[in-house]
């Protein structure tokens, strides 16, 4: 069992600054976490405590049965892939992968036998012999998990590796991280700020602010039941609109059954659709901008003629002219309530 | 699209360069080209006439035992200070290197022996050894060991090798802070992970990757042995007890200056000259190679 349990971790630096405050989690054998979240909330602190890279100032981290909080990096039996993949440059690829099994006391046999496989799995064969430099981004990002997968360790660990990828790569490797976990099968920790990587990737999403969890669970309960306006913000491109409702109302919006206080209203671009009727829920814009992506489009609207801006997406690409006004309505299931004060959802 | 500023005059790039060339061909070749010709006269004591000898003073140099002499202590001196030098400011950086307390003060005290000029290097450590007042020697009198640089060679050579390194620590310090600080974070971060206890991390991850910056200082340092320690032997030892500390660069001064000997100590010149070139270009040519930038 290589489970990792955190309870209740915390991480203060000299100075006073807390960029972990209380952190909870539990990622079961073989599941792929996604950390997600804003940069500066902590979420690479968190893995780097994990790693055993930054001390824990509170709280305990576990890898399978064992405490590890005071445990060196090197006895944690995990493997980390860094953004810059801190390849060693001096080393050929083949001595870059060989090089934890070699500190490790591996036979040479053996040595040869997991890289030469690794290289294989990750494609990485012809350049066995060639120095980081003279790789690809690409590449040097396969060699990295390679020097990860060879250790065949109990976590893997990745602090944002596709960030400096360029965007088609950086598709292509996702779903290329996703196949070699899936077949290996090793719990992983996975650190990114975006957000659509992380709904991909992730068998538990975990969405931080501020040092802290705002919610965790699988990636479509938290653009079903987003708990916080902060996740419901986050989650999701185009993002949620979010409209703090004044107990006045506000003009161009209709709701069937108004809350009964002051409340953030949020729905998603993809639950509003054109219609003349009226909805449980009824905006009443005009249109300020248009985009056209191909397979569906986005308008974005002005409520009641000058409020706030509200993005409507529809399938097709039959788009209305600019400053011509209409009608978005929603069904009342797709309707998220917030409160104002907490930021907690209340429906 | 040509970005480049071009400039069409034939003129004004040699008008840019000149005031460094000048300085060079002033300092540096006119002197060199002096010494060169003035190795090839005999002059007599009071400088009265002068006699063209091609290369007379080059055999009466090599055929005298002292000369070899000399160079054996140049190589013992010098390979002790480089060594000396080298390793102890890679220590002391690796130290400064970590997240200590009071770091930059740290840093600020260890780079002050080098504003010290190394005649006052000297003297300090000729005062501290000083076998009848020095506060060393007379502590290590009262452990019992009797120190004296004055009659003994090693002590003296010993003392020197102290002072020149001390000196010289400063510099290499410096760089190799640098150095260090420019290896990224993360690479060390992946080995201790990959399992490298810090010893290990050291010399198979930090030193490789420090190597331009020690090849570099390396080359620096021979050439500072060489030449820039005149004023420490000078001023510890001036060259004895018996010629035990006459390094080739003090040689040359002191058969040129005292011994009145231009033409000889202009030879020993060029000779010196002859190998410093020919480290520094076997240094460039066989320990680069292996180097990893």
């Amino acid at each position: 069992m290589s489970d990792v349990r955190l309870q209740s971790v915390r991480k203060v630096y000299p100075g006073g600054v807390e960029a972990v405050k209380g952190v909870s989690l539990e990622i079961a054998d073989g599941q792929f976490c996604v950390l997600v979240g804003p940069s500066g909330c902590g979420k690479s602190t968190l893995l780097r405590m994990v790693a055993g890279l930054e001390t824990i100032s509170g709280g305990t981290c576990s890898i399978g049965d064992r405490e590890v909080n005071e445990v060196e990096p090197a006895d944690r039996d995990i493997a980390m892939v860094f953004q810059n993949y801190a390849l060693y440059p001096h080393m050929s690829v083949y001595d870059n992968m060989a090089y934890g099994l070699r500190n490790r006391g591996t036979p040479k046999d053996e040595i040869d036998r997991r890289v030469r496989e690794a290289a294989r799995i990750l494609e990485v064969e012809p350049f066995l012999e060639r120095r980081p430099r003279a790789l690809s981004g690409g590449q040097r990002q396969r060699v990295a998990m390679g020097r990860a997968i060879v250790r065949k360790p109990k976590v893997f660990l990745f602090d944002e590796p596709l960030s400096n990828l360029d965007a088609k790569l950086r598709i292509q490797m996702r779903v290329e991280i996703k196949k070699l976990q899936r077949a290996l099968a090793t719990t992983s920790i996975y650190v990114t700020h975006d957000q659509l990587e992380a709904m991909t990737l992730a068998d538990q999403l975990v969405v931080m602010n501020k040092g802290q969890v705002e919610q965790a669970g699988a990636p479509i309960t938290l653009y079903e039941r987003p708990i916080t306006i902060f996740v419901a913000g986050f989650i999701g491109a185009p993002p949620m609109n979010l409209l703090d409702l004044p107990v006045t109302g506000l003009p161009g919006l209709a709701l069937a059954s108004p809350p009964s206080g002051p409340v953030t209203l949020g729905i998603r671009p993809e639950h509003l659709e054109l219609s003349a009727e009226a909805g449980s829920l009824s905006l009443d814009l005009t249109v300020t901008a248009v985009e056209a992506v191909g397979a569906e489009s986005y308008i974005y609207g002005a409520l009641g003629g000058q409020g706030p801006e509200i993005i409507v997406r529809i399938p097709g690409r039959d788009l209305p002219a600019i400053g011509t006004s209409l009608r978005a309505i929603a069904r009342p299931e797709n309707l998220h309530f917030f409160s104002r004060e907490t930021g907690l959802r209340l429906n | 699209m040509e970005k480049r500023v071009v400039f069409n005059g034939k003129l004004l790039p040699y008008l840019l360069l000149a005031p460094q060339l000048l300085i060079t061909l002033v300092f540096f070749y006119w002197p060199a080209g002096q010494a060169v010709l003035q190795s090839f006269l005999v002059q007599d004591a009071f400088g009265l006439s002068t006699e063209f000898v091609w290369f007379e003073n080059y055999q009466v140099l090599f055929s005298k035992p002292e000369y070899y002499k000399s160079m054996l202590t140049t190589a013992i001196f010098s390979s002790l200070v480089a060594f000396f030098s080298l390793s102890i400011a890679l220590l002391l950086a690796v130290q400064a290197d970590r997240h200590i307390k009071f770091a930059s003060g740290y840093k600020t005290l260890l780079i002050w022996p080098y504003a010290v000029a190394p005649a006052v290097a000297g003297v300090l450590w000729l005062f501290m050894f000083q076998p009848s007042l020095g506060i060393v020697s007379q502590s290590m009198r009262v452990a019992g060991f009797e120190w004296n640089p004055l009659l003994r060679q090693d002590h003296a050579m010993m003392l020197v090798v102290m002072a020149a390194t001390w000196k010289q620590i400063s510099y290499n310090f410096l760089f190799f802070l640098a150095g260090l600080q420019a290896i990224p974070k993360s690479v060390i971060e992946a080995a201790a992970i990959d399992g490298a206890r810090p010893a290990r991390r050291f010399w198979t991850i930090i030193f490789p990757l420090l190597s331009p910056t020690t090849f570099f200082l390396l080359v620096v340092n021979i050439v500072y042995v060489f030449f820039d320690t005149f004023g420490i032997i000078d001023a510890a030892t001036q060259g004895g007890p018996a010629k035990g500390t006459e390094t080739m660069v003090y040689k040359v001064y002191s058969d040129g200056r005292s011994g009145g000997d231009l033409g000889g100590s202009a030879a020993q010149s060029v000779v010196l000259m002859v190998i410093v070139i020919a480290l520094t270009a076997i240094q460039f040519r066989y320990v680069e190679r292996k180097v990893q930038y």
